[in-house]
């Protein structure tokens, strides 16, 4: 167990691209860090100089307290699964997970009474007598995972582990990585380019984009307070909605019609031309089913449905809207950077499921003006950003991980004298409750 | 697939085997013909016999040519293995590391082995003398590591590509050293390419007559292929053809046997199963 620091780390291929640029970051001891971002962004790459895959330009790189720069991946002491398991394909299941031990001399009862651990907790039992290539893909995963957690490594690096199983798998598996995190108490570093994956997983996300680190804080923090149009747009599913804007008082005017403002927030976002309004599609509802209450609180608007999608819990409505050309331009260009290709200027609306409007006719839609954002188009700033509440909220997450910890620790199930030996499935794993935006993996 | 046009396939399929099979029956067949029914004038030898067999083996061929099969056994297995090792080493290099050279490497390689034999022969033979290397093994170990060496690195740089570097790199984190990966994780999985390349290093020498017949002059090193070419008959009126055809039947039974052993090795698909699902 060891906190990972990163200082100024630079990493430069031949023809000087820096693939990492000025990155610096503190993992605390225990803490899961998931570092994201679209392909490309360089997520990878510093998982690897973590590990020790990859030589680290410039920077420190401190595991522990340590300076690791200039030691080889086995003087590291961290274990790691690889996005395609890497496992050995002429070595048993058995032999797979006992490897790291075989290599340290470990005695052969030692190895037996750990391997038979690190199998009873993954379930592998049975087939530790088999080879990889005879076991199904979600199984083969797990045998990667016992393989990192069958030697008391300083800490655990996934480098995309969930991306080559299909969905139903990758949700069981998520929730197990997130168990065992738990239980053994382990730094963890997770690279993934899924935003669900970051949200449900992370006690601390990083959003990576073009090597450079755009945000880190809580998943709660980064879907309420984003810092720029970037982590706004790569974190929800579906994303967030960006609408052109102009200030008229503290008045918003956008295609979807006048939205006030507080004092406050016009104050900050004064003196630009033109805005981008960022709206989540849960800040939209059905005018029709707005309690009385709440109204006062959002704006009502008409609009004309283009499509719309039942999903039994829930209803999606895509409106479409006219933007100034630079706009449609730059949203384009944000989300050809997101992995996504949008053709055409819509916003995603969430309504109840209950809702009644339908395709190709004109509705009522109510807005929560409460949470929206307002970003500077020119240089993606969010210019409403409330950096105290964001605080706030990447603080409780912080206490809710110290408190699950302790908990983990007074029920015994936590690394140290007895790794890996509580029993299974009734660790306190309360980490799994992400932000309600994160319902929908693969959405969009 | 109709029934018509499997009846060409297996027609035209017997017909290749014929082919390729009839010069090897036909040295089968006349290794079974005593000296007189030689020119008999028919595909079968009226009357079967081992005579052939018996003097090479027994007789006054045995000689000539058993210390030279003794002394094939020996180099070829030598050179193979060497020129496995060797060609190992260079192609993990060449497969795995980034290091200036690394065409020029491959490209000399190639050169070498096209490089017509008959050519070097002459000033090896004169080299060889002077530095006391004639007819000796190690006198033709050399030169056959020259004839191997290339193929092999080729071959089997070919198959250490096809290895996911993944693997070595989750040994390395795993905490073992580089040498520790190469020879747990890499060699294992390289396992099917090293027998291929065996074998084909092994057949290379194997067949060699040039060398053999040059750079040798008595049974202390002399090769088979060489000995044969020095089969004398029972008088000087009769020609040792039916010795020379059991000879070459006799050389024939070790290739084969090879590859019957190693058939099972050389599955390709070992690494299936080493990555995802």
């Amino acid at each position: 167990m060891a906190s990972i620091e990163m200082r100024n780390i630079v990493k430069q291929y031949g023809d000087g691209y820096p693939a990492v640029n000025d990155v610096s970051l503190d993992i605390a001891d225990g803490e899961f860090m998931i570092l994201v971002g679209p392909s490309g962004c360089g997520k990878s790459t510093l998982l690897r100089m973590i590990v020790g895959l990859e030589d680290i330009t410039s920077g420190d790189m401190v595991i522990g307290g340590k300076r690791v720069n200039d030691l080889a991946p086995r003087e590291r002491n961290l274990s790691m699964v690889f996005q395609n398991y890497a496992l050995y394909p002429h070595m048993t299941v058995f032999e797979n997970i006992a490897f790291p031990l075989r290599l340290s001399k470990t005695p052969d009862d030692e190895v037996r009474r750990r391997v038979n651990e690190a199998s009873d907790v993954l379930e592998l039992k049975e087939h530790l007598e088999r080879k990889p290539a005879n076991l199904s893909g979600g199984q083969r995963q797990r045998v990667a995972m016992g393989r990192a957690i069958v030697r008391q490594a300083e800490a655990f690096l996934f480098d995309e582990p969930l991306s080559n199983l299909d969905a139903k798998l990758r949700g069981q598996m998520r929730t197990e990585i997130s168990r065992l995190q738990r239980r053994l108490g382990i730094t963890t570093v997770y690279v993934t380019h899924d935003q669900t994956e970051a949200m449900t997983l992370g006690d601390r996300v990083c959003v990576l984009r073009k090597g450079k680190i755009q945000q880190v804080a809580s998943p709660r923090e980064l879907y309420e307070q984003p810092v720029n149009l970037f982590v706004a747009g790569f974190i929800g599913s579906p994303p967030m909605n960006f609408l052109p804007a102009t200030l008229e008082g503290t008045t918003l005017q956008t295609p979807f019609g006048a939205i006030a403002l507080d004092e406050q927030r016009a104050a900050a976002v004064r003196g630009r031309e033109l805005l981008l309004v960022g709206i989540r599609p849960e800040y939209f509802e059905d005018a029709s089913l707005v309690d009385e209450v709440k109204r006062p609180v959002g704006s009502v608007f008409r609009a004309r449905v283009d499509v719309t999608e039942w999903l039994g819990d829930s209803q999606y409505a895509y409106i479409p809207y006219e933007a100034p050309e630079a706009i449609t331009a730059q949203l384009r260009d944000l989300s050809r950077e997101l992995d996504s290709e949008e053709l055409r200027t819509q916003a995603i609306v969430s309504i109840d499921s209950t809702s009644r409007i339908r395709e190709g006719r004109d509705a009522e839609f109510w807005l929560d003006s409460r949470k929206i954002h307002v970003f500077d188009p020119q240089t993606g700033e969010n210019l409403t950003r409330d950096a105290e509440a964001g605080a706030r909220l990447t603080q409780m997450a912080t206490e809710d991980r110290v408190e699950q910890v302790e908990h983990a620790q007074a029920t015994g199930q936590t690394v140290g004298s007895s790794m890996l030996s509580g029993p299974s499935g009734s660790s306190g794993t309360s980490g799994t409750s992400g932000p309600s935006g994160a319902h929908r993996s693969g959405a969009a | 697939m109709s029934t018509r046009s499997k009846v060409w396939w297996v027609v035209g399929g017997v017909l290749i085997v014929i082919y390729c099979l009839f010069p090897i029956a036909w040295i089968v067949s006349l290794s079974l013909k005593a000296p007189s029914d030689v020119a008999n004038g028919q595909f079968l030898p009226t009357d079967p016999s081992w005579t052939n067999y018996s003097t090479i083996l027994t007789g006054a061929a045995s000689d000539l040519f058993l210390p030279a099969l003794r002394n094939s056994f020996g180099i070829c297995l030598i050179a193979t293995a060497i020129s496995c090792i060797l060609s190992m080493f260079a192609a993990y290099a060449i497969a795995r590391l980034d290091f200036p050279g690394k065409k020029l490497i491959l490209g000399t390689a190639l050169a070498v082995a096209i490089f017509p034999v008959i050519s070097i022969v002459t000033p090896l033979f004169n080299l060889w003398r002077q530095i006391g290397l004639y007819d000796t093994w190690p006198g033709l170990i050399i030169p056959y590591l020259s004839l191997t060496l290339p193929i092999s690195i080729w071959t089997m740089s070919a198959f250490f590509r096809e290895i996911p570097w993944e693997m070595e790199q989750a040994a390395q984190v795993d905490g073992a050293t580089t040498w520790q990966a190469f020879r747990k994780v890499i060699v294992p999985l390289a396992a099917p390419g090293v027998f291929t390349t065996a074998i084909i290093a092994f057949f290379i020498a194997w067949n060699d007559f040039a060398y053999g017949i040059s750079l040798t002059s008595t049974d202390r090193s002399r090769p088979v292929p060489a000995a044969l070419g020095l089969f004398t008959g029972a008088s000087q009126f009769e020609d040792p053809t039916g010795a020379i055809a059991a000879a070459a039947v006799i050389v024939t039974i070790p290739v084969v046997v090879l590859v019957l052993l190693f058939q099972r090795r050389i599955v390709a698909g070992l690494t299936n199963g080493a990555v995802k699902g």
